[in-house]
């Protein structure tokens, strides 16, 4: 087996040159496989089958019926709406940002790059606790607010603010390494035909990266729906009133509520396999595009 | 251009919804809001008590009133009111918590305490024992949990407002054992027996803590890690948590023990006196309280577990509650203030336990 080289005609333009990546025996290689698998089986498959069999373990009108509860539908209210704000914001900041550290040159852009990452890098819970420190009753602007009638932590600006920090990259992330591979050939040419700036965005950029732009904004859109640890932090928990789903979730478990946790966490599950739908098709898209680009 | 006016003009609105959304609160006369924070195993007894006050305030005055509720461990709960968590009331697992709000944000006033009844604790419990069915280690009595074959559940006392009343219970007990009377606290004659007490006390508790395999943060928690986990041979926790357990979660096969001698915990409630003033709910706030003092607060108090104050709604539901001996938290340690300082804080006895 060792060497064996395969041709393979994938079509007409190019032929790809497959070699065997290992030499290992047929007996490893399934070993390996075979772990992989079971890892993946126990690790991601179990737990999620498990999520819907627990949600739909009273029957469905159990089901319907913790997705019905107010209380619940005010925390799938609160979630989208959250998401309704963070999700536009992040594509105006996102494009805003990846726009000008890879079409421009200028001083401090890797000073840029990386306070975009830091959201990344920071705990979740940190997060929420920056943002007491700078809008709860006792912090830096949080008296202002307040004196003006204005709550912000433990109430819905909290959550969208906290939101709107841990998503902040995704976006920005996505569209740099596509926009820097794609250069600025296309852009300098609209701009010697005379394309305003704004022209040459809309008219040239945008088309380029529009499957990366969706790529970031939906996997932007799973972790503004699906955060817990920063919102848990400015919520305050009030129920039907600042509990997002995760927190809800949360809420209902200690309640021994299980089956009602459960249907509000496989409903979320569904966001998440949406999400993975819709990335993978953006992932085909962009590798069409980049190939396209390079031709 | 006119596009980017647009985008422009889209994010204004949205920066104008979200500061719309928190500007609104009702202050007409025919409805009201009430948000009272309270501690984790309260959820049930709220959620109805909520359905009847709001019905007899109707009935009342008219007014409509929406109660909402936020629910967490007492310590952090406290800790959100001074962080600007908008309470109307907190009904909080003990009196220090709602200290600490009036201490470090002074959104209380300072004999919040003496304001209402009962110390401001309008139902009481005590701390007892979950353990598993049959009682197979056989677990009655404060004594069997320092037995090295028992494993133990109980939260950590440092974030946990149970879990104070849990050590705090094993710290009287032991006292109690080797004085056999608690007045002699306190009492300059009996001084030098009382410091072998306190010593005796301290190895007591060191040893039940060497029995516990997970500290949880809160009592929901630790609730979870005995019946859902299967961690542990005893839990120690809220009688009102465990008879409620005891009660809906049978399916695993639990018994609950009460212990003939345990500490009578007040969990405690006040107005948030800053907070009603300037959204003018005092009146209600007040209402509400004063409303867990009424016959129909005692008997959902009563229903939900807790052990009631009135005598009438207590003689109703003796059988639910074991007579046990209680001590209080002034006779075994002084009151929160001295409980704290000297079992609870940094380097406090509880940490000395982790030292060694």
């Amino acid at each position: 087996m060792t060497g064996t080289v395969t041709l393979q005609a994938k079509n007409k333009n190019r032929s790809i040159v497959q070699t065997e990546s290992t030499t290992e025996s047929p007996l490893v290689r399934w070993l390996l496989i075979g772990t992989a698998l079971v890892f993946l089986l126990l690790f991601l498959i179990l737990p999620l089958l498990i999520v819907f069999r627990e949600a739909f373990s009273g029957g469905i009108n159990l089901f319907f019926q913790a997705l019905t509860d107010p209380d619940a539908l005010a925390a799938i209210r609160l979630t989208l709406f959250t998401a309704a704000i963070v999700v536009p914001v992040n594509l105006v900041f996102g494009v805003c940002a990846a726009w000008a550290i890879s079409k421009f040159k200028f001083k401090g852009k890797s000073l840029l790059i990386t306070l975009i990452d830091l959201p990344f890098a920071v705990s979740p819970v940190i997060a929420g606790l920056i943002f007491i420190l700078i809008f709860g009753s006792r912090g830096w602007l949080g008296p202002w607010f307040l004196s003006h009638g204005i709550q912000i932590i433990f109430a819905t600006p909290g959550i969208v603010i906290a939101t709107l920090f841990v998503t902040f990259p995704f976006v920005a992330r996505e569209l740099i390494p596509l926009m820097q591979a794609q250069g600025t050939e296309e852009e300098q040419a609209a701009r010697v035909l005379g394309a305003s700036g704004w022209q040459t965005f809309s008219r040239v950029t945008l088309p380029n990266i529009k499957w990366g732009l969706i790529y970031g904004l939906i996997l932007c859109n799973a972790r503004a729906m699906g955060e817990f640890g920063a919102v848990s932090v400015v919520s305050g928990h009030i129920r039907g009133y600042t509990n997002t789903m995760p927190l809800h979730v949360e809420i209902l478990y200690n309640e021994y509520n299980f089956t009602a946790a459960f249907a509000i966490a496989s409903l979320l599950a569904v966001l998440a396999l949406v999400t993975l739908v819709i990335k993978s098709v953006a992932e085909v898209k962009i590798t069409g595009d980049q190939i396209q680009t390079k031709l | 251009m006119h596009h980017s006016m647009r985008y422009i003009s889209i994010i204004g609105f949205l920066i104008l919804s979200i500061g719309l959304t928190a500007c609104s609160n009702n202050r007409d006369g025919a409805s009201a809001t009430l948000l009272n924070v309270s501690y984790d195993p309260t959820r049930e007894l709220y959620q109805e008590l909520n359905r009847e006050f709001k019905v007899y305030w109707k009935d009342k005055t008219g007014q409509t009133v929406t109660i909402r509720m936020s629910h967490g461990g007492s310590g952090s709960q406290s800790r959100a009111v001074i962080d600007g968590l908008d309470a109307d009331v907190v009904t909080l697992a003990l009196a220090h918590d709602v200290t600490a709000i009036q201490q470090n944000a002074g959104l209380i006033e300072e004999y919040w305490q003496n304001r209402l009844p009962e110390n401001s604790a309008p139902y009481t419990s005590t701390i007892g024992f979950l353990v598993r069915k049959g009682n197979p280690l056989n677990i009655q009595d404060w004594d069997d949990l320092i037995r090295p074959d028992v494993s133990v559940i109980t939260p950590n006392p440092k974030t946990s407002g149970v879990a104070r009343w849990n050590y705090l219970a094993m710290w009287g007990y032991a006292l109690q054992k080797e004085l056999g009377d608690l007045s002699k606290i306190g009492n300059p004659d009996y001084a030098g027996e009382v410091a072998m007490a306190e010593a005796k006390a301290k190895e007591f508790v060191a040893a039940i803590y060497r029995n516990v395999p997970v500290l949880d943060s809160a009592a929901r928690g630790a609730t979870n890690t005995f019946v859902q986990r299967g961690i542990g041979d005893v839990l120690i926790n809220w009688e009102n948590e465990i008879l409620l357990a005891g009660f809906t979660l049978d399916v695993d096969g639990l018994e609950i023990v009460i212990p003939q001698t345990s500490i009578l915990a007040e969990p405690t409630v006040s107005i948030v006196d800053k907070n009603v003033d300037r959204k003018g709910t005092r009146e209600i706030a007040q209402a509400y309280l004063e409303f867990l003092y009424s016959e129909t607060g005692q008997e959902l108090a009563a229903k939900h577990y807790y052990r009631p104050r009135s005598e009438v709604v207590a003689i109703k539901y003796e059988e639910r509650f074991p007579q046990i001996q209680l001590f209080t938290i002034d006779e075994v340690a002084g009151g929160w203030h001295n409980a704290n300082t000297v079992h609870f804080r940094d380097g406090g006895i509880f940490d000395q336990f982790y030292q060694n």
